[in-house]
């Protein structure tokens, strides 16, 4: 593997290597130990210098996260990883930035410099834990919370719309945008190690159980008995199939997309979507993001992974080409430039 | 024909008219015409929040005036030669007019529609109101428009040269000969010959019609400035904090990393930083304050020299993130351009009402340095010096400047970059067994700046307190009480090693006067007025607000009567009254969005007697 222009570590690494010594004070049964451990996976395996990781949070649950893993970190505040990080990222290219954040952090408070973040495309790889509660402040609801969810703050049910965070992603003009839950933490590693690769802004969703506030939030996609029947794993360049004998498939219909049986024979599969994830255009990612149970499965996986020009790249360009071209090289010569005289 | 001409120290013009009629050009064509003559200026733009507010009102006037001469350490009280373009600006600005000075207004401008909108009742120009006043008012638009078309603009055009006109008189009146001005012209339209060469015409036209009208019987000759040797170029207040700030970051050897979000009237520093990415400057326009900080946040704990600019309502945005720098311990410098407030206030207006939030302005305990800039080419100086101190100290500076100081503009002695002194942050080394976060230096308690990506410095910080030198996450109660003394005291010890307090004036006078910020020029001239005029005042101007100058108790207790001047309702004299208890102190203080006068500053200095 060799993306980007991060420096790379010249001997393997292992996870120890990025062990904290910290007590993980998340609840016991949180969904967040499941995805440290599986995103303690990632980082040996993307291969960069340990000293290139930078994990920036804000405030919530998951953004104890920086403390949990032994990398260069910074627990900021509330609503502004987005923001901190997209300065770290732009004033220090050399490294691998990652945000921890929630749907609290991201989606209300810090909405704004998530939506914008995304919208420059710089090269950040955003872990936004889905837990659709507000957990750190002890259950209040959140602007993922289910419509009619009743919570210490909507007593008789909120009523208010929640976001759907892939919607939001590509509303944005989200480049990457992937989706995994916390009770598949070996695939949360592979759609992680998607993210690092991508150039530009990552999003991918976790889905988080919490277990003290909202516990089942996610039970009819996780449910052991309907999860195959409500979960679409996607892959790129695979046909879009789901099912506990693999005999669901989606299809696009009139404008929108439709679910239908493939029959013993195959019938109906010719019509089954493959999945493009590197689709610049982003319909049918868009509609892949919006389909939730029980009418349709959840999309898991990678749902795009658009290659746009990045920030970052475009700012590298500005400042070689303004370099080249300018006459102005030092404070010397911009503080003598213009119109000077001189008193003698 | 031979005109009387008078030797004058200074002058002061003020150039008026509606928001849309160039202004603010044809008061920097004259500036930098009077400065490249050798003159010494200072200039202070006055204009209306609205871009283009309905024409003919006196809500839409907007100003640019001009201080020329030998010493113009203040922008002027009164005008000596006032352009007035219309009759709305001439009844908003006629208070500023002395008796007997030249009012030059477009005559043209005085129909009956046009003196209505303005307030008139009748026309002043025949009604015998501006009897004690110079009046000149030719068909200006008409005299321009005609020279304009003969010259291939088109009618539109044309009639926006009427300015140019204006200047041409004013540029006949101070005898500046016109080829400088027609320099400066050319270079206004660049690859625009016609336009250029029609405005140079109009100009001498109007420089012609001046010299032939008997109206004007007399001209100015200016007396040359007599400044220290050396390379000059006139600056604005913002484009000097941006020079300074890029001048830090090449002199210590980081990156310039702007987070900032445009404000009224600190964004003339995002737009100059925005230019010179040649010089490494990233600029990044957030999506608004608070990004705006906490990218510049961010920017730091990353490596980078990292800043933010903006104006009150900003500055109280920003305020839990500055309380996260503070926490961090991060150099960061945080650009306040002071505007008239509370909320969105006056923002073209200026005032020194952002000093409190500056200080106290944060949840918790969390003191910052805070310096004040004196004038506009000291915005340079206190950029570069903020950055310094933010930067060997690991913690955020807030910079005051303010609305007059920022727009306006003086001579600049154009500095070496080898003569500004040297800029050294504590960097952590490479895989120093002994690193740890909140380590610190015993004497100074700074803590170690450890760039992530270098090796062996690994470590992760945060808003959360942080217990002494291991940085882990604590709620102990006297690690929380160390570490509040620690953050205090780190502020506090600087003041052994910064600057002491100056004083002027006559040192072992009764009386002290005291002003901080933007007012420098305007109290040091009060005091001298009154120091010539047989009186006895000293003057101290703080720069450094937070620490105060060690030694500024020192200097109170050499006087009876402590007066301090500001333009607020007296927040440095209260917060003198808590940090130096010991003394009493009288207040000076004016709230209107305007600068202070010498005239007023004097009689209140007498007044205290």
């Amino acid at each position: 593997m060799s993306y980007k222009s991060i420096e790379r570590s010249a001997v393997p690494l292992t996870q120890q290597d990025f062990a904290s010594d910290q007590m993980v004070k998340w609840c016991p049964g949180c969904g967040d130990h499941a995805i440290l451990a599986a995103i303690a996976k990632v980082f040996p395996e993307i291969g960069y210098k340990k000293e290139s990781y930078c994990i920036v949070s804000g405030i919530g649950c998951s953004s104890r996260f920086p403390y949990y893993v032994n990398t260069y970190g910074f627990h900021s505040i509330h609503g502004r990883a987005n923001a901190v990080a997209s300065g770290v990222r732009i004033a220090n290219r050399g490294l691998s930035v990652w945000v921890a954040t929630g749907d609290g952090d991201s989606l209300a408070i810090g909405g704004n410099h998530f939506i914008h973040a995304i919208r420059r495309n710089i090269d950040l790889n955003i872990m936004l834990f889905n837990n659709k509660i507000y957990g750190l402040t002890k259950g209040q609801y959140s602007p993922t919370s289910d419509l009619g969810c009743v919570t210490k703050t909507s007593p008789y049910g909120t009523i208010e719309q929640p976001f759907l965070v892939g919607e939001l992603v590509i509303g944005a003009q989200g480049t990457f945008f992937a989706r995994a839950i916390d009770t598949n933490p070996k695939f949360i590693t592979e759609v992680m190690l998607e993210a690092a690769k991508h150039d530009g802004t990552s999003v991918v969703e976790l889905l988080q159980n919490c277990i003290i506030f909202a516990d089942d939030t996610h039970k009819m996609i996780t449910d052991k008995e309907t999860k195959d029947e409500h979960q679409l794993i996607l892959r790129h360049g695979e046909k879009m199939i789901f099912g506990k004998n693999k005999d669901k498939g989606i299809i696009m219909c009139g404008d929108g997309l439709k679910v239908i049986t493939i029959g013993p024979n195959g019938e109906g599969m010719e019509d089954v979507l493959e999945h493009d994830m590197y689709s610049p255009t982003p319909g049918v990612h868009l509609m892949l993001a919006k389909m939730f149970p029980p009418h349709f499965p959840i999309a898991l996986g990678v749902i795009r992974a658009a290659k746009f020009p990045t920030y970052d790249e475009l700012l590298e360009e500005q400042i070689t080409e303004s370099s080249a071209k300018s006459n102005i090289k030092c404070m010397d010569d911009l503080l003598n430039s213009g119109d000077t005289w001189e008193i003698k | 024909m031979s005109k009387q001409i008078l030797e004058k120290e200074n002058v002061v013009v003020k150039f008026v008219g509606d928001s849309g009629d160039g202004m603010q050009l044809t008061g920097t064509l004259f500036s930098d015409a009077a400065a490249l003559a050798g003159n010494d200026i200072a200039t202070f733009p006055d204009y209306p929040a609205e871009i283009r507010a309905p024409h003919n009102t006196i809500a839409g006037v907007s100003g640019f005036q001009v201080h020329i001469g030998k010493e113009t350490r203040i922008i002027g009280d009164k005008c000596d030669v006032l352009v007035a373009m219309n009759p709305a600006s001439l009844k908003a600005n006629l208070k500023w007019v002395d008796k007997g000075a030249t009012i030059i207004t477009d005559g043209d401008g005085y129909d009956e529609k046009a003196l209505e909108k303005a307030g008139y009742a009748t026309n002043p120009l025949t009604d015998g109101s501006l009897t004690s006043y110079n009046v000149i008012a030719p068909s200006i638009t008409t005299l321009a428009k005609e020279t304009a078309l003969a010259n291939g603009l088109d009618n539109k055009s044309a009639e926006r040269t009427k300015n140019m006109f204006c200047l041409g008189m004013v540029y006949y009146i101070f005898n500046f000969d016109l080829d400088t001005p027609f320099k400066l012209v050319d270079k206004r339209f660049p690859g625009k010959a016609q336009i250029a060469d029609a405005n140079k015409k109009v100009m001498q036209a109007g420089y012609n019609f001046a010299e032939v009208m008997e109206a004007i019987p007399s001209t100015f000759q200016i007396s040359n400035v007599q400044l220290e040797k050396g390379r000059y170029r006139n600056i604005t207040g913002n484009d000097a904090t941006a020079w300074g700030l890029l001048a830090a970051a090449e002199k210590s050897g980081r990156n310039l990393f702007l987070g900032s979000y445009p404000i009224t009237p600190a964004t003339e520093i995002l737009i100059e930083l925005a230019k010179h990415k040649s010089l490494g400057a990233q600029v990044f326009q957030a999506e608004d304050e608070i990004a705006g900080i906490c990218s510049a946040i961010g920017a730091a704990y990353a490596g980078a020299m990292a800043c933010t600019t903006t104006s009150g309502p900003g500055l109280s945005l920003k305020a839990e993130a500055i309380g996260l720098a503070v926490m961090t311990e991060l150099p960061l410098v945080i650009v306040d351009v002071q505007r008239a407030g509370p909320s969105t206030g006056m923002p073209t207006k200026s005032e020194q009402s952002d000093l409190n939030i500056a200080l106290f302005g944060r949840n918790g305990e969390a003191p910052c340095i805070v310096l004040a800039a004196a004038s506009p080419s000291d915005c340079f100086y206190k950029a570069y010096y903020a950055s310094k101190l933010a930067m060997e100290n690991m913690t955020p500076v807030i910079l005051l400047t303010d609305g007059n100081t920022g727009q306006g503009s003086e001579l600049f002695r154009i500095p070496k970059m080898a003569d500004l002194p040297p800029i050294n942050p504590p960097f952590a080394q490479p895989n120093d067994p002994n690193f740890k976060p909140y380590r610190r230096d015993p004497e100074t308690l700074v803590r170690q700046w450890a760039i992530p990506g270098t090796e062996g410095l690994r470590h992760r910080i945060g808003g959360l307190e942080k217990t002494d030198v291991d940085g882990l996450v604590s709620t102990d109660p006297l690690n929380h009480a160390k570490m509040v003394q620690f953050r205090h005291d780190k502020v506090m010890r600087l003041a052994k090693r910064l600057p002491k307090q100056n004083v002027y004036g006559i040192a072992d006078a009764d009386t002290l006067i005291v002003s901080w910020g933007g007012t420098k020029g305007a109290v040091y001239e009060a005091c001298k007025k009154v120091n010539t005029s047989g009186g006895a005042v000293a003057h101290a101007h703080f720069s450094q607000i937070m620490p105060l100058p060690e030694n500024t108790a020192e200097i109170f207790a050499n006087y009876k009567k402590i007066l301090v001047c500001e333009l607020n309702s007296g927040q440095f004299a209260n917060y003198l009254r808590m940090s130096l208890p010991d003394f009493k102190y009288e207040q000076y203080n004016k709230i209107q969005g305007l600068p202070f006068t010498v005239e007023e500053l004097v009689n209140a200095i007498n007044n205290i007697k």
